[in-house]
């Protein structure tokens, strides 16, 4: 083993876009056949790094990078994402990049079918030859059978589950001739637990071929399972090179956030009162994928509150349903009175706050800067930083960059300054902006929809603490939908489970998660509601 | 070189490659010993007859409905305005003032019908503002046939029934405006007067901008949805930001037919969207974000082109009728560029 080279070296890469370094000397090394964790924070440099290896035309508009790629122990030089695969590079995307209208095999061979001939083709050459079908069947099903997956090549891709969509990817990734090395960016985000288990003996199995994998993913007891190898990377910077089997992940996630990241303890808990805040009665939400089929809770003054459940059983649907996003009805009363429903207006007039799970789509202008983002709802809701000059008031810039100051600071949101656009942030970030957004409002209650979905450890434990700090500090009362029950059961003090857009019971925060897991699967005998 | 890169980089390419088209054109229109006086004083006087065109572009790029082709309805209902003043007889200042208090109302309810309109095609604004316009010009060309106008200044000489296609504004507020303290410098007439509204027009929209109004407009035009989250009716702000940009539009062919001479009736409002639509993207707006810089420079800069491209090509091609194939090639050209840089470059 000793002598064997590495399939892939990344020697010192530094990047830097428009003078802002991103990567500051990272270094990469892979073995032939073994599965390789990258790990790191969002926002710590890994994608930059992936689109340097690829050759994304990103790098090279601007600017290029420094350091050396070696294959082998041969200096590479990517330019493209074409030379990537002529090197054998392969990527299985985070996002599916299928053809649903195609049939597996289809998108499988896309653009690289095995041809026959035919008499249009004999005079004007090969875009007129006949695909050879059965050679397209057959090269896709070996590809299939080597990833041990059971599935029809002729299927359409439309009609698969999310789960074997992408294994049609790694299908397609692995009947490319010549693959040595392959780079799976985040591939269990969008798969059950049951399919992230057939994707990881998947891996193992390539990796027995001699296919050496860079995985990348947040989820580190997978890291713990599949891989030998671990390099961590933060601020675009290495930090270290690891064992697998000689870490662990309280170790792994320390190197990732450069700090001890230690269950979340709350000061005080919230004492179980009679002292209803809200009450949502009957409430439907016609939220598509999200449907609320009458939902009864109550929500305690001074508490945080934790709905639960399933994707897609309706408990995102609720806080958008009081907040007016979607058509709901029913009725919702805070602080004794009902607040009009399909009207966003009103709810935000009643000083009710959210922050939605669709931070790029709802929560944020993108294109805006941070100050501006956090101000609009409180200015056009409640008149503040605004300016009286005779009979026209105008934005007050100096209180609007004040504020987003205190919240820059109060949050850490990592920024160049009040005035840089929200897009350039990592979700982390964004997810502050959100947050103070919804604070700069002073509301009474929070609605916080999935407030940690697709952000790194280090962002999420500010986020939770922020959130729990707010309830301590100001009493308010905080609702926090998550699909993740351990994230709810550290911070809150009584989790409603929704099932099949209904409450079916809520239970104390420190109940079993076995009991947790009898209600989101629906079964709720010997329970009270 | 680096630092020369960059410079160019946050001017834009774009801008960077137009502005040195620009220069270019002085630059043989100088060695080609034309006179520079009169080309910079036309210059000054075309950016005047354009501005607020451009300058019309604003509330409806912040409001989300893209660049506004349909601006012809405003120039529809300015022109109406203009033509009533006319016939009301009314000369001098008070007849442009008249003129142009007239057209605001009338540029507010074909704006809110025409916002209307533009909330109902969400996604596919501007194709449709293109036929709109087009529409609405043949429309008004039954219109300046049939409308009851009297003047014999304005009315065909023979059967005194219609208008006439130009109808001229000698003896009632020709260059009234901008020839208001006009001043020399070295040659060249600044107008003051026409300068001078300019800056205030685009003073209040620049304080519009920033006006509680004017940043739910903003957001409602950044992202409806966020708008929506946070109290904001977009519809209504769209609607607003129509109005506006139909209101500016009514206001600037009042000043474009002061400074021109002449209404211009029948077919001519035809194309008239594409060069303000042409000059704020050459200025660095693109569908969706924009600037009262972007409107200046770009007003500027589109005119300079075309106001050069005319005398330096009936030089360089000699040839009576290709001097003009080339001013339109030129200045359809510029039009393309301009557009295909709308969805801005990144």
């Amino acid at each position: 083993m000793e002598n064997l080279k590495p399939v892939l070296e990344m020697v010192d890469v530094k990047k830097s876009y428009f003078g802002n370094q991103v990567l500051k000397g990272v270094s990469l090394k892979v073995m032939p056949g073994e599965i390789h964790a990258l790990c790191g924070e969002n926002g710590a440099g890994k994608s930059t790094l992936m689109n340097i290896l690829f050759g994304m035309p990103v790098i090279h508009s601007t600017g290029g990078f420094e350091g050396e790629i070696r294959m082998n122990g041969e200096v590479i030089d990517i330019k493209t994402p074409r030379d990537a695969m002529k090197y054998g590079i392969g990527m299985v995307h985070q996002e599916f990049m299928l053809i649903p209208g195609f049939t597996i095999e289809e998108n499988v061979k896309l653009n690289r079918e095995p041809l026959k001939e035919s008499i249009l083709g004999k005079f004007l050459g090969e875009p007129m030859k006949n695909l050879n079908r059965d050679e397209i069947r057959k090269d896709t099903q070996a590809a299939l059978d080597q990833l041990g997956m059971d599935m029809v090549p002729a299927d359409k891709v439309a009609g698969l589950p999310v789960g074997y969509m992408q294994f049609v990817e790694i299908a397609r990734e692995i009947d490319k001739r010549g693959v040595k090395l392959l780079v799976f960016d985040e591939p269990t985000a969008v798969l059950t637990e049951g399919e992230a288990e057939r994707l990881l003996a998947a891996m193992r199995a390539l990796a027995d071929q001699g296919i050496a994998i860079l995985f990348i993913t947040h989820r580190l007891d997978e890291v713990m399972a599949a891989t030998q190898h671990i390099t961590i990377i933060r601020d675009g910077a290495f930090v270290k090179y690891l064992n697998t089997a000689d870490t662990n992940v309280t170790e792994i996630s320390a190197l990732m956030v450069g700090r001890e990241v230690e269950v979340i303890e709350r000061a005080k808990h919230h004492e179980a009162s009679n002292e209803i805040v809200m009450e949502i009665e009957n409430l439907e939400v016609n939220m598509p994928g999200e449907m609320v089929k009458g939902v009864n809770l109550k929500v305690e003054k001074g508490e945080i509150l934790g709905i639960g459940g399933l994707a897609g059983q309706g408990k995102i649907g609720i806080a958008n349903g009081i907040m007016g996003l979607y058509s709901a009805t029913g009725k919702v009363t805070f602080e004794g009175k009902e607040v009009a429903l399909n009207n966003p207006k009103a709810a935000i007039n009643a000083q009710i706050a959210f922050v939605s799970e669709d931070r790029r789509g709802v929560g944020l202008l993108l294109d805006e800067s941070i100050a501006f983002n956090i101000a609009v709802p409180a200015m056009q809701n409640q008149g503040k930083f605004l300016k009286k000059y005779g009979p026209i008031s105008l934005m007050d810039q100096a209180a609007i960059t004040e504020n987003a100051n205190k919240y820059i600071e109060e949050l850490d949101i990592r920024c160049t300054g009040p005035n840089q656009n929200v897009r350039r942030l990592s979700g982390g970030n964004q997810q502050k902006v959100c947050i103070a957004k919804a604070l700069t409002s002073e509301p009474k209650i929070i609605f916080v929809s999935e407030p940690t979905r697709g952000i790194d450890i280090g962002a999420k434990r500010l986020v939770l603490d922020t959130l729990v700090k707010l309830n301590e500090e100001e009493g308010m009362t905080v609702v926090i939908t998550s699909s993740e029950l351990a994230e709810l059961k550290s911070v809150c003090d009584r989790i409603a489970i929704v099932t099949e857009g209904k409450v079916v019971g809520v239970l104390p925060a420190s109940e079993s998660d076995a009991k947790f897991g009898l209600l989101m699967s629906g079964i709720t005998e010997g329970m009270e509601g | 070189m680096e630092k020369a890169k960059k410079l160019i980089q946050d001017y834009g390419v774009s801008r960077f490659i137009v502005t040195c088209f620009a220069i270019l054109l002085l630059v043989v229109a100088f060695l080609q010993g034309q006179d520079m006086n009169i080309l910079f004083s036309d210059i000054i006087n075309r950016f005047g007859m354009y501005a607020f065109f451009s300058l019309a572009m604003v509330p409806s790029i912040i409001s989300g409905t893209l660049l506004n082709f349909g601006i012809t309805l405003g120039i529809l209902a300015g022109v109406l305005a203009g033509l009533i003043s006319l016939e009301l007889g009314m000369t001098g200042l008070t007849g442009i003032g008249f003129a142009l208090a007239l057209a605001i109302p009338f540029g507010v309810i074909v704006g809110f019908a025409y916002g209307l309109l533009l909330n109902k095609v969400k996604g596919s604004e501007m194709v449709v503002a293109t036929y709109v316009g087009y529409a609405a010009v043949y429309i008004m060309c039954i219109g300046w046939m049939v409308l009851p106008f009297k003047n014999p200044a304005m009315v065909w000489a023979i059967g005194g029934e219609g208008l006439r296609t130009t109808i001229t504004l000698d003896g009632y507020y020709d260059a009234i405006l901008s020839g208001m303290w006009n001043f020399q410098i070295g040659g060249v007439t600044i107008q003051g007067g026409m300068i001078a509204i300019i800056a205030l027009a685009c003073f209040i929209v620049y304080l519009f901008t920033r006006s509680k109004m004017g940043i739910a407009m903003r957001a409602a035009g950044a992202n409806p949805i966020y708008a929506s989250a946070v109290g904001v009716n977009v519809n209504k702000q769209r609607i607003i930001g129509t109005i506006l940009s139909t209101v500016l539009g009514a206001l600037g062919i009042i000043i474009y037919a002061q400074a021109f001479g002449f209404y211009q009736l029948y077919t001519a409002p035809m194309n008239m969207s594409m060069y303000p639509v042409a000059a704020v993207l050459i200025g660095g707006a693109t569908t969706r974000k924009i600037k009262i810089s972007h409107v200046l420079l770009g007003t500027v800069l589109y005119q300079t082109i075309i106001t050069v491209a005319v005398p330096v090509a009936s030089i360089l091609v000699p040839d009576g009728g290709l001097g003009d194939v080339v001013r339109i090639i030129v200045s359809n050209g510029i039009i393309l560029y301009a557009l295909a840089q709308a969805g801005g470059n990144k």
